[in-house]
């Protein structure tokens, strides 16, 4: 045994029942466990277990939006070089990057872990990880220049109204990132939307001919039927730009190609549903292709193409990272299919015809995940007829 | 004409030690019969300390249905009526005398004479997974040739194989249904009594009830009756020879068994000379009696061989284990369903030593579809949990509770994040349904 290990294990007692620090046992634990596996042997049914736990699975979706979390601090800090003009290299704009976001990060941290730790305190039970992925999650879909007051208000609402009321992770009905961010979005509208939030300048003055709306909040605001897109230096970015992520955005979600990464990471450890990957990707394709065969210059964005369209805003990222949480979608097979493509079909609809919203994934999301229990609840049905027909028979 | 029967969704559990080579005869000094093995009835004890009786002799007879008896597997004394708490009979032990004649079974039926001899004791019936009822017509009868359980050995001891076919007979006159025989296609039995299933694909294709829902799935009212291929055997040569065999094969398997090794001996054996030189020494090691599924754990001593009479498995215990960030690991021999860890890389043939911890902590439902990966029926076993958990009964029924028993949802068990107990949460629910009903 290493000295480590008896070392906790000599304090432990004091965490106990009837021990000194007993008020703390859920934080002592969830430390305890996370050093080391517990020695827990099974006292009913099968005698040994698969490996997977609940804290290897979250940290297998941490590690696929690893990809997305690095590139977007970096791409930060590109953006905030093309905006003022200054030539930094790439290691300082990945620094730059990294100090813009790492307090969002901490605060999301700090405050959702706090909620959790609290609440497991007072229920007396085991601190649950599904926060570890939502803490991550929160900032990379805000705007970097994001308070973090903001993020902490927003942060605590929705892990204790969305998550904690209804009984912790695993009993929420609607996805706690998403709630954060619908959060701050109808609270505080002119800090998540706009050209002034996505790029950030630091005290640097920008270039001439700056402008940091994204690319999808410049399709919102287009006249006519011909659409340039621009980058924050007024250069114009084509699609490869858009695939790889080098446009301003919520910081953690432009580049398609590094959310790819991520999907491959959970489709192939089986932690996300391939099912909903790929009904909502035929979803949302499917309303883009309808959307631009009918484009009108009356619904700007109707005019990019259908793939270019899947590349822009958060629609990847949502339909990858957020439409896949197994515990707020469908958990029936045939459900998982009609749900994604519906969150698809929903958040191009919302994006293309509802002009309020330049981006309409986050809640397309959350209206599916108001409708996944009652897409399950027919699917169970048509089992249970099956089976009381059988009976009737 | 056989039925052909391909399970998909299932799961061979890639455990080290596998039993080979011919059985060895064990004579047990001592057999135990845990009561605990036969659900259904309240058990009466009919002996006492120092009875002489031989193989064949009640040991218990049911409270609800006195003609059905538990029977002692050998002739001899007996030892110890042994007790837990509020007196609960946890045993009655018999120490082997000289080799006596069985005790010839006298009745008037066959159905009587199995009841008397023990033998219709080793029958469960469908739904509840209990001791079929006394005088219960069953719609149907299934009769499993093969284990499909982690390690399990041969279902039929050689010198039994001769009366299967009698044993079947038997059964068809008891059903107004058919008899079914299932068996891996190259077992290659043959049964003019018997309708012939070849089911093919991994575990859990042994379990009587997923070949019964590939058949005709049990509905509410109805029930079936379900045997392994020994017992069905063992009724034929009740039938043939008016005396009944306790014989029994039982693999001596699991990564923590010394050598491997398939005895012959009677139901009930002492453990302790069963596993003499098996255990390694200084080690904790969990004694299962029965497949790491479904098996009950055992001390070393002072216990004995458990229903089905078939296996027993040793496995690390794993509680002195100091495994460091296990969340994190890397080691390619910790073994999971899932590709979060790196074990995938192996390669499939490669066996893996489990030891007994639940690797994780007890969490609400959080994956989705992970259990229906090894769940081969018509049934949402996600939402029929939930049924149980929360004691919906009537939505219980609905989602088809009687189509199952505990053993089928082991492999959900085993490969559940969230380390819930679902075999004792579907054995307490059948219960209560029986007990209402």
């Amino acid at each position: 045994m290493s000295k480590l290990k008896e070392k906790i294990d000599s304090i432990k007692p004091k965490f106990e029942k009837g021990g000194k620090y007993h008020a703390f046992h859920s934080v002592f634990d969830g430390f305890y466990t996370f050093l080391y596996t517990p020695n827990e042997t099974s006292k009913s049914g099968v005698h040994i277990h698969d490996s997977n736990d609940s804290k290897r699975t979250m940290i297998t979706v941490v590690l696929a939006l690893l990809p997305c979390c690095l590139f977007g601090m970096w791409n930060v800090g590109y953006q905030h070089h093309l905006a003022t003009g200054e030539s930094i290299g790439f290691i300082n704009q990945f620094l730059y990057g990294l100090w813009a976001v790492l307090p969002q990060i901490l605060t999301a941290y700090i405050v959702g872990l706090g909620i959790e730790f609290i609440v497991a305190q007072m229920r007396g039970h085991e601190i649950q990880e599904g926060f570890l992925v939502s803490g991550i999650l929160i900032p990379m879909i805000c705007p970097v220049s994001t308070p973090c007051w903001m993020l902490a208000v927003a942060v605590a609402f929705a892990v204790i109204f969305a998550k904690e009321v209804f009984g912790g992770t695993g009993y929420n009905f609607l996805n706690v990132a998403l709630v954060t961010r619908a959060f701050l979005f109808f609270a505080y509208p002119q800090k998540m939307s706009g050209d002034s939030v996505f790029v950030s300048l630091g005290t640097a003055a920008p270039v001439d001919g700056y402008s940091g709306a994204t690319p999808l909040g410049q399709l919102a605001t287009a006249a006519g039927d011909q659409v340039q897109l621009t980058g924050v230096n007024g250069m114009p970015v084509d699609f490869m730009d858009v695939f790889w992520g080098l446009i301003p955005g919520s910081w953690g979600e432009t580049s398609t190609f590094c959310i790819l990464i991520g999907a491959v990471i959970l489709l192939a450890t089986g932690m996300a549903s391939w099912k909903i990957m790929l009904s909502a990707l035929a979803g949302g394709l499917g309303m883009a292709w309808l959307g631009h065969a009918f484009a009108s210059p009356l619904y700007p964005v109707t005019m990019v193409a259908p793939i270019e369209q899947l590349c822009l805003g958060g629609f990847m990222f949502a339909i990858v990272f957020m439409a896949t949480d197994p515990v707020t979608s469908c958990r029936t097979e045939t459900g998982k299919w009609i749900y994604g493509f519906l969150v698809g079909a929903v958040a191009m609809t919302i994006r293309f015809y509802n002009t309020g919203y330049p981006e309409g994934a986050m809640l397309a999301v959350l209206l599916m995940n108001c409708f996944a229990p009652l897409i399950d609840w027919c699917v169970v049905n048509s089992n249970i007829r099956r089976r009381m027909n059988r009976v009737a028979a | 004409m056989a039925k052909e029967i391909r399970i998909k969704r299932g799961l061979d559990i890639p455990l080290d030690g596998k039993a080979e080579g011919e059985a060895r005869r064990l004579r047990p000094d001592l057999v135990g019969i845990c009561p605990d093995d036969y659900p259904g009835y309240v058990w009466k004890c009919d002996v006492k300390p120092g009875d002489k009786v031989s193989a064949g002799t009640p040991l218990f007879h049911a409270k609800e249905a006195e003609s059905i008896k538990l029977a002692s597997p050998v002739g001899g004394t007996v030892e110890e009526v042994r007790r837990g708490e509020r007196r609960k009979i946890l045993a009655v032990t018999v120490r082997r005398g000289e080799d006596t004649a069985p005790e010839a079974v006298i009745a008037d039926t066959i159905a009587e004479k199995m009841k008397q001899s023990g033998l219709w004791s080793l029958m469960r019936q469908r739904p509840y997974d209990i001791v079929p009822a006394e005088n219960a017509t069953p719609r149907d009868i299934f009769v499993t040739a093969f284990d499909s359980a982690p390690l399990a050995g041969n279902v039929v001891p050689q010198h039994l194989m001769q009366y299967l076919e009698t044993g079947l007979e038997v059964l068809k006159s008891l059903t107004p249904g058919n008899v079914y025989l299932a068996q891996r296609p190259d077992q290659g039995l043959q049964s003019k009594n018997a309708e012939i299933l070849n089911v093919e694909g991994p575990h859990p294709a042994g379990n009587v009830g997923v070949q019964i829902a590939a058949v005709a799935p049990v509905n509410k009212g109805e029930t079936v009756w379900a045997l392994d291929a020994a017992t069905a055997a063992r009724i034929g040569k009740l039938a043939k020879e008016d005396h009944a065999d306790y014989l029994t094969e039982v693999a001596v398997t699991g990564p923590s068994a010394e050598k491997p090794c398939v005895i012959l001996t009677e139901m009930g054996c002492d453990l302790k000379q069963m596993l003499e030189g098996e255990l390694p020494a200084g080690e904790h090691t969990r004694v299962i009696a029965g497949n790491v599924l479904t098996g009950v754990k055992e001390s070393a001593e002072n216990s004995f061989l458990r229903f089905p009479y078939r296996q027993l498995t040793l496995i690390p215990e794993g509680d002195n284990a100091d495994e460091f960030m296990g969340w994190a690991s890397l080691n390619p021999k910790k073994f999971s369903v899932k590709r979060t860890f790196p074990a995938f890389l192996r390669g499939l043939g490669k066996k893996y030593n489990f030891d007994a911890r639940i690797k994780g902590g007890h969490r609400a439902m959080i994956l989705s579809g992970e259990l229906d990966k090894v769940f081969p029926f018509d049934i949402y076993p996600e939402y029929l949990i939930k049924a149980m958990i929360a004691g919906d009964y009537d939505r219980m029924e609905k989602l088809g509770i009687y189509e199952v028993a505990p053993e089928d949802f082991a492999l959900p068990e085993f490969v559940d994040t969230s380390k819930e107990e679902l075999q004792k949460l579907t054995r307490e629910n059948l219960e209560k349904l029986r007990k209402d009903s």
